[in-house]
C-alpha cells in the first residue's frame, strides 16, 4: 500500500482498491521460468506455453483435454465418481471439509477429468489430471474413474491417452489410496495383453504413487519438456543421502537419458505426435494433418 | 530403561528384573522363593496381556519397528525347508534388500521372496536396511516369473520402511520397476499369497504385495506414508506422528474393515519377538491353507477372483 492510500480514510481506501480490480483480472502474466510479462491472450493461443522461453506453464484438466481432443464429439465420461471418506480421516481439519474446499475451489468432484471424443478424427479415450485440485493426488475416486476409463478402452478397443500430473497417493485415504495404484497397474495389464494401445503423458509434475503405476506402464512414456518426475520427491532424497542433487534431476531430459520415457513433446506437437503415433498402432493410413 | 523393552512395556520390564533377581537369590539361599517367583510370573503375564490389549496404533507401529522383531531371514529356515537363495536381476544387480529363492512348504515346492532388513549393523548396510532399489523389484520379478512357468506358489514377506529413496534409484527406474510388478502380479498365472510381518511401507511394499490373499501379522502395520512422513506433511512435525498413524488406519483390525487385508495371524503374548518359533509355525499354517485353498480352484477362477479383487479396492 502506497503512502496515498494510507492517509485516505478506509472507506476511500476500499473503494480504491475496487476501482483497481477494475482492470482486467489477470490480463498480464508473469512467466514462472523466466520472468518475462506476457499479454495473457497471446499466451493463451500458445496453448500456456511462454512464447519467450518455451516454458510450459501448468494447466488444468479441462483445459488439458480441450486443447488435445478434437473440438467435435467430446464427452465427459463417468462424471459421477465422487471421492469417498471411508477412515473419516481428520488432521488439523476433517478430510471433508478439505473435499468440499477443494471441489468449490476447483469445480470438479476430484482430481480426473475423463472424456471421449475424436483425435485426428480417430476415437480415444483420454483422461487428464488436475493438479489443483488435492496436488493432483491419488485417492478412490481418481483410481476408479481411471480404470472405468480404461476399461472402456478395453471394450470399445479405442486407445486410452493419459495426462498425468500429480504429487501421489493421497494420504488422507491411507491405503485406500494405495491400492488404487494396484488397481490402476492391473487394468493397464488387461489393456496392453489385448493390444489396446496407452500412451502416458507425464506434465509438471509426477511423484510418488502415480509415477509408481500408472503414469509409467504406458505402451509409450512421453513427457512434456522439462517436467519433474521421480519416485521420491528432492527433498526426501537430500535428507536422505545428505547431499545436493545433480542439476537437471529427475527432470523429462533426465527421464530420456536414463530410458524412463520414449520422448519429449512439446505441448503444441501433442495433438499431432500422438496422433501420428496411435494411428500406426490401429492400423490407421498416414493422415494429411499427421506429418 | 530396558532396550529389549518399548516405553509402554517397562512396567514389564521392572517386574522381569523382579523375577531375575528372585532367582538369583534362589538359586543362593535355600529359602522356598518357588511360589513368589510363580506369581510374579503370572502378574506379568496379566500385566503384558493387559497393556497388549489396549496398544494404540503408534505402538503397534513400534512392535512392527521393535529391533528384535523377526525379520525375513529368521522366519525363511522355520517356515520352509530346503530354502536355496536365487540372486540377481540378471541387468545389474544383486540387491541383498530382497531375498528369493525356491524352498519347500510342507514339501511342496514354492517361491519365496522377502525383504530383509538385517540384524546387525554390517548386514543392515549390506541390505539397505531393507530399502530395495529397482535391481530389487526386478529380481523378485523374475523369480515370480520363473514360479508361473513352473506353477509354484509364490510366498512374499513383507517388511520395508520403503523403496530407496535416492539418487541412483531414480536413474535405474525405480518407479517403473514398481509399476511392472504390480501390473505382471495381478496377472500371474499362480497362486501369490503376502504376509505383512513388519512393517509395509507404501509402494516399497505393494512391489511385491499385489495377489490372492493378503495377511497381516497382528501388530505389523501397513501404511501409504510412514506416520512420520504424513506428520510432517501435515503438522509440520514428526512429533505428530502418532496422531498421523492413529488417523490412516494402519494396523490389520482397520485395515480387514477395509476389506484389503484378508486375515490377521495372531501374535505370541507380547509380539512375535518373543517366541519366533510358535509365531513361524502360525504362519506356516495359515500358507499351507491358503495354498490348498488356492490351488483347488481353477487358474482362471483365480485370476477372475483377484482381478475383481483389485477393481473392488474402495468401493
Amino acid at each position: 500500500m502506497g503512502w496515498y492510500d494510507k492517509i485516505l480514510p478506509s472507506g476511500v481506501r476500499k473503494q480504491a482498491s475496487e476501482r483497481r480490480s477494475t482492470v482486467p483480472e489477470g490480463l498480464w502474466k508473469k512467466c514462472v521460468k523466466c520472468e518475462a510479462v506476457l499479454y495473457r491472450p497471446d499466451l493463451e493461443r500458445n496453448a500456456d506455453v511462454c512464447p519467450k522461453c518455451g516454458h510450459h506453464m501448468r494447466i488444468g484438466a479441462r483445459r488439458r483435454l480441450d486443447i488435445f481432443l478434437d473440438e467435435e464429439g467430446r464427452e465427459e465420461v463417468f462424471d459421477d465418481v465422487e471421492p469417498v471418506d471411508r477412515l473419516k480421516f481428520r488432521d488439523t481439519k476433517r478430510y471433508r471439509d478439505r473435499l468440499a474446499a477443494a471441489q468449490r475451489n476447483t469445480g470438479e468432484k476430484d482430481a480426473l477429468v475423463a472424456m471421449r471424443g475424436t483425435l485426428h478424427g480417430m476415437p480415444v479415450v483420454v483422461v487428464a489430471f488436475d493438479f489443483s485440485f488435492h496436488g493432483g493426488s491419488m485417492g478412490y475416486a481418481v483410481g476408479e474413474k481411471f480404470t472405468r476409463a480404461a476399461q472402456l478402452a478395453l471394450e470399445e478397443r479405442m486407445p486410452m491417452v493419459c495426462f498425468s500430473a500429480s504429487g501421489g497417493a493421497r494420504m488422507q485415504e491411507a491405503l485406500i489410496s494405495l491400492m488404487q495404484m494396484a488397481k490402476t497397474s492391473a487394468v493397464l495389464e488387461r489393456l496392453k495383453l489385448s493390444s489396446v494401445p496407452y500412451i502416458s503423458v507425464m506434465t509438471d509434475p509426477i511423484y510418488g504413487g502415480v509415477s509408481a503405476s500408472l503414469a509409467l506402464l504406458g505402451d509409450i512414456n512421453v513427457a512434456e519438456p522439462d517436467a519433474r518426475a521421480g519416485f521420491a520427491g528432492p527433498n526426501v532424497i537430500e535428507q536422505t543421502i545428505r547431499q545436493k542433487l545433480p542439476k537437471g534431476f529427475q527432470r523429462s531430459e533426465f527421464l530420456l537419458d536414463h530410458g524412463a520415457i520414449d520422448m519429449i513433446v512439446h505441448r503444441n506437437e501433442m495433438r499431432d505426435t500422438l496422433g501420428r503415433l496411435l494411428a500406426k498402432f490401429t492400423g490407421r493410413a498416414a493422415t494429411a494433418t499427421a506429418v | 530403561m530396558n532396550p529389549n523393552f518399548l516405553d509402554f512395556e517397562q512396567p514389564i520390564a521392572e517386574l522381569e528384573v523382579k523375577i531375575e533377581e528372585l532367582q538369583l537369590v534362589g538359586s543362593d539361599n535355600d529359602i522356598n522363593i518357588g511360589d513368589e517367583i510363580s506369581k510374579l510370573r503370572e502378574k506379568s503375564t496379566r500385566l503384558t496381556e493387559k497393556i497388549y490389549a489396549g496398544l494404540s496404533s503408534w505402538d503397534i507401529v513400534k512392535v512392527a519397528r521393535h529391533p528384535q522383531r523377526p525379520y525375513t531371514m529368521d522366519y525363511v529356515p522355520r517356515v520352509f525347508t530346503e530354502f536355496d537363495e536365487l540372486h540377481g536381476d540378471r541387468h545389474f544387480a544383486d540387491d541383498k534388500a530382497i531375498v528369493g529363492g525356491v524352498a519347500r512348504l510342507e514339501g511342496k515346492p514354492v517361491m519365496v521372496i522377502g525383504q530383509e532388513k538385517g540384524r546387525n549393523v554390517q548386514d543392515k548396510v549390506a541390505r539397505n536396511f531393507g530399502m530395495p532399489k529397482p535391481e530389487g523389484y526386478r529380481k523378485a520379478l523374475r523369480l515370480m516369473e520363473l514360479a508361473e512357468r513352473y506353477h509354484m506358489p509364490v510366498i512374499t514377506l513383507i517388511d520395508t520402511p520403503g523403496a530407496y529413496p535416492g539418487i541412483d534409484s531414480e536413474e535405474r527406474g525405480i518407479s517403473e520397476a514398481i509399476a511392472q510388478n504390480l501390473a505382471v502380479m495381478s496377472r500371474l498365472r499362480t497362486p501369490i499369497i503376502s504376509v505383512v510381518i513388519g512393517e509395509g511401507s507404501s509402494g516399497g511394499a505393494l512391489g511385491i504385495g499385489v495377489g490372492d490373499h493378503l495377511a497381516m501379522l497382528q501388530y505389523s502395520t501397513y501404511f501409504v506414508i510412514s506416520p512420520e512422513g504424513c506428520a510432517n506433511i501435515i503438522w509440520k512435525t514428526s512429533e505428530k506422528a502418532p496422531d498421523a498413524a492413529q488417523a490412516m488406519g494402519v494396523t490389520s483390525s482397520v485395515l480387514e474393515e477395509l476389506g484389503i487385508v484378508d486375515a490377521t495371524i495372531e501374535e505370541p503374548l507380547g509380539g512375535a519377538h518373543r517366541d519366533v518359533d510358535t509365531m513361524a509355525s502360525r504362519i506356516q499354517a495359515h500358507l499351507v491353507q491358503e495354498v490348498e485353498r488356492l490351488q483347488a480352484i481353477s487358474v482362471d477362477e483365480m485370476l477372475e477372483a483377484r482381478y475383481q479383487r483389485l477393481l473392488s479396492y474402495g468401493n
